[in-house]
């Protein structure tokens, strides 16, 4: 098949040029503003994709994963309140607990199954909430902000706006490719199987719960790191950046962008996030716009974007009428 | 010991206003395989309308009244426009879908009734407590509200099992084709039932009104509690969400007022007084955990299709 330049690689293209090289009009013009955005929109984005590989991949609903973002975030935080600030040390920390956490949350829930698995992963990502809700000595309620931001060696100082929007970045794009390299091993095959027929694939053999849960703990720990940059981003944590609703954004992010497509949920966190954006500043009220929008997107573009590309990219070959074109197919 | 029996009352309560969310929920997961997560918002509007309603015609009751059918309209309102073409699809589909609706129920609740919250004051009658064993004061609105849940929870039994608009709504739940096909208009049957939930959760909103504030996004972290309440007792099963909501009620409001006390036991003060809200809020999800490892389907699963 010839590399066709579909409408689906134009815009994965175009978004990353632009992404790369958007520090660049920052400088050009010293407005922070749009780097500040797209920091958050690539972060959040790399959150979405940790939750693409569960919720796309592995057909599990999870409708509690910003829990993740807060545990990640709440680690940097809390070390940061007891004067560790080494990245060297929160980092790794922040990964472990989310991961760990992950695999308590995981083995429960993935007992169950379809609307109790919803629901049961919300009422542990509330519970979490209410948790760091309580934390009073770190600010409970009110969140807690830190002073200074992850520490490393010295070309790598997160507190430069620049470095760390391509730190984040650089943070993305592994992710992606990472979730892309898993998805197209054995392991990402067993996983999809499992989302497609569970049992079949356990009577073939495969224990497919095992398969599930280190999948639902790789998720977690990505999501995790994701919390890690928020909380740098922010320079605060609070218990708001775990309540429901943003795990209810993420499931939005992954469906608009497009389920089970490696960049689908960085492309629905920027198309969210930019949307946010616009209907804020058109009327205060914008929250009665987006919700409809959503019943809409559930109810006619079901891919979400990338589907609509990839349509798009299906239906242009015919009007090329490429004779060769039928033959491969047998 | 007095005041323990008055947070077992509490939690008795608690766990009633949870069992009338609860019953929707699973009602409506148990015969029209929704997950409606907008049932928080029908809540939230419950409790403005009955707001709203007391405060024009100066009666509580009237208001309540009053409440409860405009919420009945709004909940077959929005089965009408936006449920309808949910069912069928996947469950993925239907937390999207409502999750959109919850966003924009609480714009409209703040673009009508704007960001600050409302009070719904109890008529004096109501104000009073009364002595419920020799030595313990009970206020009389608590006790009503148990007294009225209980009332609402029999006539919801009757409604289901004993009429034949309640025969239909079970046989819809096992068979949707077969009984369209026997010329029940299903439809309007689906219709009813969410307004039935509906109805029911617009009536735990504007019960709780007057002892919280009615504000925007009160009925959502109720709502998670009645998740957790139909997961223990097992979607689908209206006798389960009864039991496992007194259950959660009664577990939620004990440990918080207690745990504190029983740690401080084994603990410092000063580290019980840290670990006790945390742990009490917790626990019980861990409840709810410890009942999933040895009833993954809750206390009571529904009769599998």
């Amino acid at each position: 098949m010839s590399a066709v330049l579909n409408a689906r690689h134009v815009v994965v293209a175009a978004l990353l040029t632009i992404l790369a090289l958007l520090p660049l009009y920052t400088a050009l013009t010293g407005n922070y503003f749009l780097l500040t955005l797209f920091t958050r929109i690539v972060i959040l984005g790399m959150a979405a994709t940790s939750l693409n590989l569960i919720l796309g991949y592995g057909g599990m609903v999870s409708f509690g994963h910003a829990a993740y973002l807060g545990i990640g975030g709440y680690v940097v935080g809390i070390l940061a309140k007891e004067g560790i600030t080494s990245g060297f040390v929160q980092w790794p920390l922040a990964l472990a607990i989310s991961g760990l956490f992950a695999l308590v949350i995981g083995a429960l829930c993935l007992r169950t199954r379809g609307v109790y698995f919803i629901m049961i992963t919300l009422a542990f990502s509330q519970m979490i909430y209410y948790v760091a809700s309580s934390l009073a000595q770190y600010g409970g309620d009110d969140g807690l902000t830190i002073n200074r931001r992850s520490q490393f060696i010295e070309p790598i100082n997160l507190s430069n706006k620049t470095t760390f929007y391509y730190v984040c970045l650089i943070i993305l794009v592994a992710t992606i490719y990472l979730v892309w390299r898993l998805v197209n091993s054995r392991f990402g095959m067993v996983i999809q199987g499992a989302r497609a027929n569970d049992r079949r694939m356990r009577a073939i053999g495969f224990p497919t719960f095992r398969y599930r849960l280190v999948c639902f703990v790789i998720a977690g720990t990505l999501c995790g790191l994701s919390g890690v940059l928020i909380a740098n981003h922010t320079d605060f944590v609070s218990p708001a950046m775990m309540h429901w609703t943003r795990s209810g954004d993420l499931i939005v992010m992954v469906v608009l962008g497009g389920m089970a497509s490696s960049f689908g949920p960085l492309i629905g966190a920027v198309t969210l996030l930019l949307l946010e954006e616009v209907l804020s500043g058109v009327t205060e009220y914008w929250q009665i716009i987006l919700g409809p929008l959503l019943l809409l997107v559930v109810l006619f573009a079901r891919g979400g974007i990338d589907g609509l590309l990839e349509q798009a990219a299906a239906w242009r070959p015919v009007k090329v009428a490429d004779p060769s074109a039928g033959l491969g197919h047998g | 010991m007095l005041y323990f029996i008055e947070q077992c009352l509490n939690g008795v309560q608690l766990g009633m206003l949870l069992f009338l969310l609860a019953a929707g929920l699973t009602l409506i997961f148990g015969i029209m395989d929704l997950v409606n997560l907008a049932h928080g918002s029908l809540y939230m509007i419950g409790a403005y309308f009955a707001a709203t309603f007391a405060d024009l015609t100066h009666s509580f009751v009237l208001g309540a009244v009053l409440g409860l059918a405009a919420t009945l309209v709004v909940g077959m309102a929005v089965e009408v426009i936006a449920m309808r073409r949910l069912y069928g699809r996947d469950h993925l589909d239907h937390v999207l879908g409502t999750f959109g609706l919850i966003l924009f129920f609480n714009e409209l609740v703040r673009l009508v009734w704007g960001p600050a919250g409302m009070t719904l004051p109890l008529p004096s009658q109501l104000l009073t407590a009364v002595q419920v064993l020799p030595g313990v004061y009970y206020p009389l609105y608590r006790l009503v509200i148990i007294v009225t849940t209980l009332l609402v929870a029999l006539l919801l039994y009757v409604v289901v099992m004993r009429t034949r608009i309640g025969m239909l709504i079970r046989a819809g739940a096992s068979n949707r084709e077969m009984v369209g096909a026997l010329g029940v208009n299903i439809k309007l049957l689906y219709t009813l039932v969410f307004g039935l939930g509906a109805a029911l959760a617009g009536f735990a909103g504007l019960m709780q009104a007057p002892i919280l504030t009615v504000q925007i996004g009160m009925g959502e972290n109720i709502l998670i509690l009645a998740f957790v309440v139909i997961i223990i007792g097992g979607i689908g099963s209206v006798r389960g969400a009864l039991v496992a909501s007194i259950f959660v009620g009664l577990v939620d409001t004990i440990g918080r007022a207690f745990l504190p006390d029983l740690l401080r036991l084994f603990m410092s003060t000063n580290a019980a007084s840290t670990v006790g809200p945390a742990v009490s809020s917790m626990l019980i999800y861990l409840l709810m955990a410890l009942i999933l490892v040895f009833r993954p389907e809750g206390l009571f699963p529904a009769a599998r299709r």
